[in-house]
């Protein structure tokens, strides 16, 4: 954002008379341009996620949940487009949105942080904890660091009590937090909580694939991931068509591929001996993309989620099933 | 049409007709404050509840929602129901002490003092304006905001609202305040109209013969 403005010059002016008369968002500093850019495209995808929901009355909050994932909270603008396009009104949507403590309508950053201050969590130190938070990231509970990267929240049970103090960064809990973990936790969420540690987990174990339809081996000796043999397969995805490399670790995400492929987009795969198409018969548990299919040597067949971004497999070493 | 006792009267009424009305119709006195003809009922007030049902089934119900059942026994003055209602008087003077609709419902109910902490509260969330706004007016300018403690009544954030046309229903049906006034700040209230009337106070020069007829004041309260 910062570069783009800096080539069209800033213009302050310009961009007060473009106020919305909602209340402006984190766009005030753009460019005009940018402005209407991004809101264009910001619209263009709550149009397409309403298309999805066409014709069902209920579902506002699935609704409100998909703009959340997508825009990572819920602006003026977009319960104003959500408004005029299911032909609800803006007090309905806003009562929803303000309802339920999961939607935000101010914007959050790249990381939850939420700390459970729950009863048992309470009395076990968890006050001194969120303390802690709101000391290191330099934030009061409730609002996003400077910087755009944490959003810190206290929430008021996980359901976890056994396990508290707990806080939940992303997704990932961290059990039993005394204050001096947490600095260990924010440095963790940075480096990335996603990043599989592939020495000394049990849980990443090398496989070897071959095609579900010729049986062909998919590996490839001569390329190393993470140090092992790649999975070499055939992606194609909007007229693009080219290779990609899996790592054969199951349990570890990295990949290289040919082209640059955008988040979130659902990818072909072919045999790149048969040229057949590697879908297996499920969808994704986590997203509803369709699942590839290859089979593992030895008996038993990986699946993996074809929608880039999306961790979802499985594994059936027993073969039967599918 | 449907039979049903009240107080020991039988009284047939038209099947949806509501325990409410079918008391009035009989002339039994059930005090609202959430309830008004042309609203849908809502059944938030609580003060209308009545008993029905007999022995250890009777149980107290709401009768501004409950529709009239073939054979239904209802009292509309049984000592729970009468302890019930005096109980809900007091929690809505606890919040809401300076309403003179609530304060007159109270000492019609011979309740005169609550034993709960005070509050000051402009708003007891009954909805009338919410319903008015959306039902008689057409307009869906206000609703419910939040959950629990901080639910309150407003338009889509605080601002001005594009489907408000200053009508001025939601300050007439208001049984809490009779104006619902955010004066220091005008921009966020529903009507504006204290951006332009100031109270008669504020410029004592002008208005210094004028006897202050407010309690609190507003202006008072601001200065101080």
């Amino acid at each position: 954002m910062l570069e783009t403005r800096e080539t069209h010059g800033p213009s302050s002016t310009e961009t007060a008379s473009r106020a919305a008369p909602y209340p402006a968002t984190d766009a005030t500093e753009q460019e005009p341009d940018d402005v209407a850019r991004d809101k264009q495209l910001k619209r263009d995808e709550i149009l397409g996620i309403l298309s999805r929901h066409d014709g069902n009355r209920g579902g506002l909050i699935s609704i409100l949940d998909a703009i959340q994932a997508k825009h990572g909270y819920l602006s003026a603008d977009a319960l104003k487009v959500v408004a005029d396009e299911t032909g609800r009104s803006l007090t309905d949507i806003y009562g929803v949105a303000t309802f339920y403590k999961s939607f935000s309508l101010k914007p959050r950053g790249k990381h939850l942080c939420s700390v459970c201050t729950g009863t048992a969590c309470h009395v076990r130190g968890a006050p001194i904890i969120a303390q802690e938070f709101e000391r290191q990231l330099g934030t009061s509970a409730g609002e996003m660091t400077a910087d755009k990267e944490f959003t810190l929240e206290t929430v008021n049970c996980l359901g976890a009590c056994a396990l508290g103090p707990i806080v939940v960064v992303d997704g990932h809990y961290f059990s039993n937090v005394d204050s001096a973990r947490v600095k260990r936790v924010i440095k963790k969420t940075r480096a990335g909580l996603d990043k599989v540690e592939i020495k000394g987990d049990k849980r990443v174990f090398p496989i070897t694939v071959s095609c579900s339809r010729c049986n062909h081996s998919l590996m490839e000796p001569g390329h190393l991931i993470d140090g092992a043999p790649s999975i070499r397969v055939t992606v194609s995805f909007e007229w693009k068509h080219g290779w990609l490399r899996l790592s054969s670790l199951y349990g570890s995400y990295t990949l290289e591929s040919e082209y640059k492929i955008p988040v979130d987009t659902v990818l072909d795969f072919f045999c790149p001996h048969c040229h057949a198409d590697l879908k297996g018969a499920s969808d994704c548990p986590n997203c509803g993309a369709p699942m590839v299919s290859m089979i593992v040597q030895n008996g038993g067949i990986a699946q993996i989620c074809s929608r880039r971004g999306c961790k979802g497999h499985m594994l059936d070493l027993d073969g039967g099933g599918f | 049409m449907i039979t049903l006792q009240i107080n020991g009267l039988e009284v047939a009424v038209e099947e949806g007709t509501t325990l409410l009305e079918a008391a009035r119709f009989l002339g039994f006195p059930i005090p609202t404050l959430c309830h008004m003809d042309g609203l849908s009922p809502y059944g938030a007030c609580r003060l209308c509840v009545v008993e029905i049902g007999e022995g250890p089934r009777a149980k107290l119900v709401s009768s501004c929602t409950y529709p009239a059942q073939d054979g239904l026994k209802v009292r509309t003055a049984s000592s729970r129901v009468v302890r019930a209602r005096k109980m809900v008087l007091e929690l809505l003077l606890a919040s809401c002490p300076q309403s003179k609709t609530i304060q007159d419902l109270a000492s019609a109910h011979n309740v005169h003092r609550q034993r709960f902490r005070q509050e000051y509260e402009d708003c007891i969330l009954c909805g009338l304006c919410v319903r008015m706004c959306e039902e008689q007016m057409m307009a869906k300018a206000i609703g419910f905001r939040g959950r629990g403690q901080t639910r309150s009544i407003g338009t889509p954030f605080d601002i001005k609202s594009e489907e408000c046309r200053l009508c001025g229903g939601c300050m007439y049906v208001c049984p809490a305040c009779q104006l619902r006034c955010t004066y220091t700040e005008p921009e966020k209230a529903v009507c504006g109209g204290c951006a332009n009337v100031s109270p008669p106070c504020v410029e004592k020069e002008q208005f210094d013969d004028m006897m202050c007829y407010m309690t609190p004041c507003v202006a008072c309260e601001i200065e101080k």
